[in-house]
């Protein structure tokens, strides 16, 4: 006999449960203002601990504080505050459009709108982004038109990827957004690929891909950050920390034991830990990576930590597996609410002039919803051609694909 | 004209695609500093520098996946995998991203890229060096799927595939690199040299894909086949004295159906010959397109010669490797229907 313990299994479990009282006691957060903002240069191995703690800029009473301020005017915080309104008021109507039957399926961002707009005011044009289903943030604060996004999701015959793509896996290419994958992570190395094609070309474009906390479990994630660690490319890789992957909370990606962004120091990357519902400390960090990038200093990782307010996606229901009141425990709060804050407090904005701007969204999105439904929905109206069902499997249309579409008859 | 060996002409393909178009970058395990494992990439590092040419981690998904960004940017990669067997790691990013891009972005988004990998046994490689995983890529739509047999087509081929704007498997027999191989290992090797289709012309050429070969011209069964396969039937054909025609595939997708149809209504009789395994290979796609074009032109059934349904073994390497005994035998077999 011996006498050593018998083993057993560590599985992950989260702190609470339906039921349970929401307790974020785990999730790490700092003070505002209390992480320093550092050169561009700096050795990675000098801001290690930036990994463990959290960039934030807006404090609870709503105050910029701090090294990551940055030099955003009032005006664009007003146009971020819009990007992140026009975001949600999109998705609720989505969502809508979804349960009428007009689409089949919707992948919503509530409570995650800072991190794609304001990431996406800190790059240029011509720069590319390699996004996952929830970024559709990135396109309207690009002002990429929410018609055309309308039309992918309806899959009607002004869908320009002719009704192929599960609904939300936007591509477009003008507006630096790399067509959506739904298979996780397979971007990620793409992000890298095309930043060592710009650096091998000897361009000043920079990559920026993304990626859930939970799909971080892939591969992939693995292969991106060799590449990047190796080839230092000008890439931004983005790990969105929403806390749950679909059912399964942070820790069954590894979050329990180790922060996300500490995975990269094993590349020696250096790595930001940033708050994801602070609209200003979402694009201090991302101008920081992507002035990295484009001085060739390389890859920079950033955690944004946020929470996913909604469903995963409409075929999901959240209350089987967490507390149905979660997210109004959640201690970074709403990114609209504390924008507009933030801006009330320095006299920029009104609560009657936030009652007007939804308002706005809320039409503009109607009335562009309209529009798209003239070009149909997925069950009603005008779709596209089952002949472009055969093209573009290959640029040109090779013999047996031909044979295929003349036995469908069209 | 040069006399080649595969190996050279694979090299002279990239040297030249290198040479006139910026775009064409080469990467892989071991291809930089040293010029890969079997010599394809050597030399290219010191002619085109570091950022055109340069070793990879060891990371297969990582090798395709970085290649489909290059290529989505607008480069025109050529990614070496170091085997065939190894490309596993990197078949989703293959399946799903390289063969689809284009598709899911409705044109916008595409990957011009060429993955390459040695393939097929004859070395005692065993089930990690000696796979040929073919029928793999041919299933899966938005792949092109290349095998040269010799020097002449691999150079032309690989430039063909470079070229193309759709992603291309470019499968290398690796038992042919050094010389053509009938399938008996115990006679002598013989180098390209002495075999006609290893006179390479320099500068650019292409053999377009899609477009397969007669390689020998018979009356009396038609032999499809192609890499490795294509020496070892011409040495059946010979020792059996059959009157085969036999028909080099050259690329599998796009398939020559033309030939294959205009060769088996001449013979009216086929053999299929593969190395990799028989269920569901090629082969099987081969036959169906063979019964459903030639039926009424068949005096006999399709039949297949391929590797066992076995993992690819090491000492018994001869027993599993379709060679000219086995080819032989079916090709008496289909005469005598």
């Amino acid at each position: 006999m011996t006498s050593a313990p018998r083993l057993s299994l560590h599985v992950p479990e989260p702190t609470v449960r339906p039921g349970g009282k929401p307790d974020f006691s785990h999730v790490g957060i700092a003070e505002a203002g209390e992480v320093p903002r550092p050169p561009i240069d700096v050795n990675p191995s000098e801001i290690r601990d930036f990994a463990y703690t959290m960039i934030r800029v807006l404090d609870d009473n709503g105050d910029a504080v701090g090294a990551w301020v940055g030099a955003l005017t009032p005006d664009d915080l007003r146009k971020g505050l819009r990007d992140m309104m026009l975001t949600r008021a999109f998705d609720a109507r989505m969502l809508l459009s979804q349960r009428q039957g007009k689409t089949s399926f919707y992948i919503q961002s509530l409570g995650e709108e800072a991190i794609a707009t304001a990431h996406r005011k800190a790059l240029k044009p011509g720069d590319m982004c390699f996004p996952t289903y929830r970024q559709q943030g990135l396109l309207i604060a690009y002002g990429w038109p929410i018609v055309d996004m309308m039309c992918q999701i309806f899959a009607n015959e002004q869908d320009r990827l002719k009704g192929r793509q599960l609904p939300g896996l936007y591509s477009a290419k003008e507006a630096g957004f790399f067509t959506v994958s739904g298979n996780l992570g397979t971007q990620y190395p793409h992000a890298v690929g095309w930043a060592m094609a710009s650096a091998i070309s000897g361009d000043t474009r920079i990559a920026s891909g993304w990626i859930g906390e939970g799909a971080t479990a892939e591969s992939d994630f693995h292969s991106a950050l060799v590449f990047a660690s190796v080839y230092r490319p000008p890439v931004i890789l983005n790990v969105v920390n929403n806390q749950w992957a679909i059912s399964s909370y942070q820790g069954i990606a590894g979050g329990e034991s180790a922060k996300f962004a500490a995975r990269a120091h094993g590349f020696a990357i250096p790595s930001l830990r940033v708050d994801g519902n602070d609209y200003l400390a979402v694009y201090a960090a991302s101008l920081w990576a992507a002035e990295r990038a484009r001085a060739n200093l390389g890859p920079t990782l950033i955690e944004w930590v946020t929470y996913r307010a909604g469903a995963h996606s409409t075929s999901d229901d959240p209350s089987k597996y967490r507390p149905k009141d979660e997210w109004a425990a959640w201690p970074l709060g709403d990114p609209i609410e504390r924008l507009k804050i933030h801006l009330i407090r320095i006299g920029a904005w009104s609560e009657e002039r936030h009652k007007q701007m939804q308002a706005e969204v809320e039409a503009e999105v109607l009335e562009a919803a309209k529009e798209a439904e003239s070009h149909g929905t997925l069950h009603d109206g005008p779709k596209p051609s089952a002949a472009t069902m055969f093209e573009q499997v290959y640029k040109d249309m090779p013999r047996h694909l031909r044979e295929q579409r003349q036995q469908l008859g069209v | 004209m040069a006399r080649m060996s595969m190996v050279e002409a694979i090299r002279d393909a990239m040297d030249c695609k290198m040479a006139e178009d910026e775009r064409v970058v080469v990467f892989g395990e071991d291809v930089g500093y040293f010029g890969g494992v079997f010599r394809c990439t050597d030399g290219l590092q010191r002619k085109y520098g570091k950022s055109r040419c340069f070793d990879a981690p060891i990371n297969e998904s990582g090798i395709v996946g970085v290649a489909i960004g290059m290529g989505a940017y607008g480069l025109r990669p050529v990614a070496e995998i170091q085997f065939a067997d190894y490309v596993y790691p990197g078949y989703d990013q293959i399946v799903s991203e390289a063969a689809r891009l284009r598709y899911r972005s409705g044109g916008e988004f595409f990957a011009p890229i060429v993955i390459r990998m040695p393939c097929g046994g004859g070395i005692y490689g065993g089930q990690t060096h000696s796979q040929s995983p073919e029928a793999l890529f041919t299933h899966v739509s938005g792949l092109k799927t290349v095998i040269p047999s010799n020097p002449y087509d691999a150079k032309g081929l690989l430039i063909a595939s470079i070229e193309d704007d759709d992603p291309v498997i470019f499968l290398e027999p690796k038992r042919l690199y050094n010389g053509p191989f009938s399938g008996h290992p115990d006679q002598p090797a013989v180098p390209w040299a002495k075999h006609p289709l290893s006179e390479v012309p320099a500068g650019r050429y292409i053999v377009p894909l899609g477009k397969a070969a007669v390689r020998r011209e018979g009356k009396g069964v038609t032999v499809l086949c192609y890499g490795t396969m294509t020496h070892v039937a011409e040495a059946a054909a010979e020792e059996t004295g059959v009157d085969a025609e036999i028909i080099d595939l050259r690329s599998l997708l796009p398939l020559d159906v033309d030939a294959i149809q205009a060769s088996v209504e001449k013979t009216g009789r086929c053999l299929i010959v593969h190395e990799a395994t028989l269920t569901s290979g090629f082969g099987a796609e081969l036959a169906a397109q063979v019964t459903e074009r030639c039926f009424y032109a068949l005096e006999a059934p399709v039949e297949r010669v391929a590797g066992w349904d076995t993992p690819y073994p090491v000492s018994e390497e001869w027993d599993y490797f379709p060679g000219p005994a086995r080819v032989g035998r079916a090709l008496v077999k289909a005469m005598e229907t």
